[in-house]
């Protein structure tokens, strides 16, 4: 029965999507956070997306989180010979993270997540309906 | 008289298999709004329609063997050959071309449809009982 599919796609999206919300979370927190575990300042995390058949059905495609990888651009410099963490020169790393970019991942992210509850939503009222089928 | 109850059924039946498979289909595409690289499918419903109303629509598994996997283990219900790629109205740098909006305009049609198809098989559920009820 296809319609019981839906569930499982629209599932492995709202979970893929949710784990891009929780990259934009963490990346918006540690906006500011100078070093890390490793020494380094923070670099914004980008979840990457791939199409992945779910159960039996090859036609239709969900959604696999195929990874998390760290934005590779250089880290920000900030002018403060005061800080602590400055090099000879006086400057500060900062994360890369772009505030603007993260601001549309979440937006997008959202949106998408909603459609998809939507979608469930829709599949399920069908399968109600087909369940009360032939009741008088 | 079991075969010709089996035929008065036969175009809602396959209609709702139909509608079904291409809801998951339309679901998978909205779920991959966001993926690089991911195409758009779709089928094409009417052609889809008398396919599998002649009869064509189970899947061409060759078998030489009698006990190589038979085609009822494939929960496909449309032929690889019956899917086909939507048309893109805007490209975008990532190769993805779902348009969401146009989705969920096919979605929310082939749901009405379905729910249309739930009703005529309603309908042909309450006339047929009405006839063996009847004296």
């Amino acid at each position: 029965m296809s319609l019981f599919r839906v569930f499982d796609i629209s599932s492995s999206a709202m979970h893929a999507q949710s784990a891009r919300l929780n990259a934009v979370a963490s990346n918006l927190a540690n906006a500011e956070s100078v070093t890390s575990s490793n020494g380094q300042p923070y670099r914004a995390k980008q979840v990457v997306f791939q199409a992945a058949p779910v159960g039996t059905g090859k036609n239709a495609l969900g959604v696999k989180v195929a990874g998390v990888i760290e934005d590779q651009s250089p880290a920000k410099l900030v002018f403060d010979p005061r800080h602590p963490l400055a090099d000879a020169n006086g400057y500060v790393a900062m994360p890369n993270v772009n505030a603007v970019e993260e601001m549309t991942n979440m937006i997008s992210a959202s949106r998408a997540y909603q459609t998809n509850v939507e979608v469930m939503n829709t599949a399920k009222t069908l399968l109600m309906r087909t369940l009360s089928l032939g009741q008088a | 008289m079991l075969a010709r109850i089996d035929d008065y059924f036969r175009v809602q039946e396959t209609a709702l298999k139909l509608r079904s498979a291409r809801q998951e289909l339309l679901a998978a595409n909205i779920a991959n709004a966001d993926t690089p690289g991911y195409k758009a499918r779709d089928v094409d419903f009417s052609s889809a329609f008398s396919a599998a109303l002649a009869g064509k629509s189970s899947q061409p598994l060759t078998t030489s063997n009698s006990r190589h996997l038979q085609s009822g283990s494939s929960s496909d219900v449309f032929p690889a050959s019956a899917l086909l790629y939507r048309g893109e109205t805007q490209s975008s740098i990532d190769g993805n071309t779902v348009n969401v909006d146009k989705e969920m305009v096919e979605f929310s049609d082939n749901a009405l449809r379905y729910q249309a198809e739930l009703t005529f098989m309603q309908k042909r559920i309450e006339t047929l009982s009405a006839a063996i009820k009847s004296n």
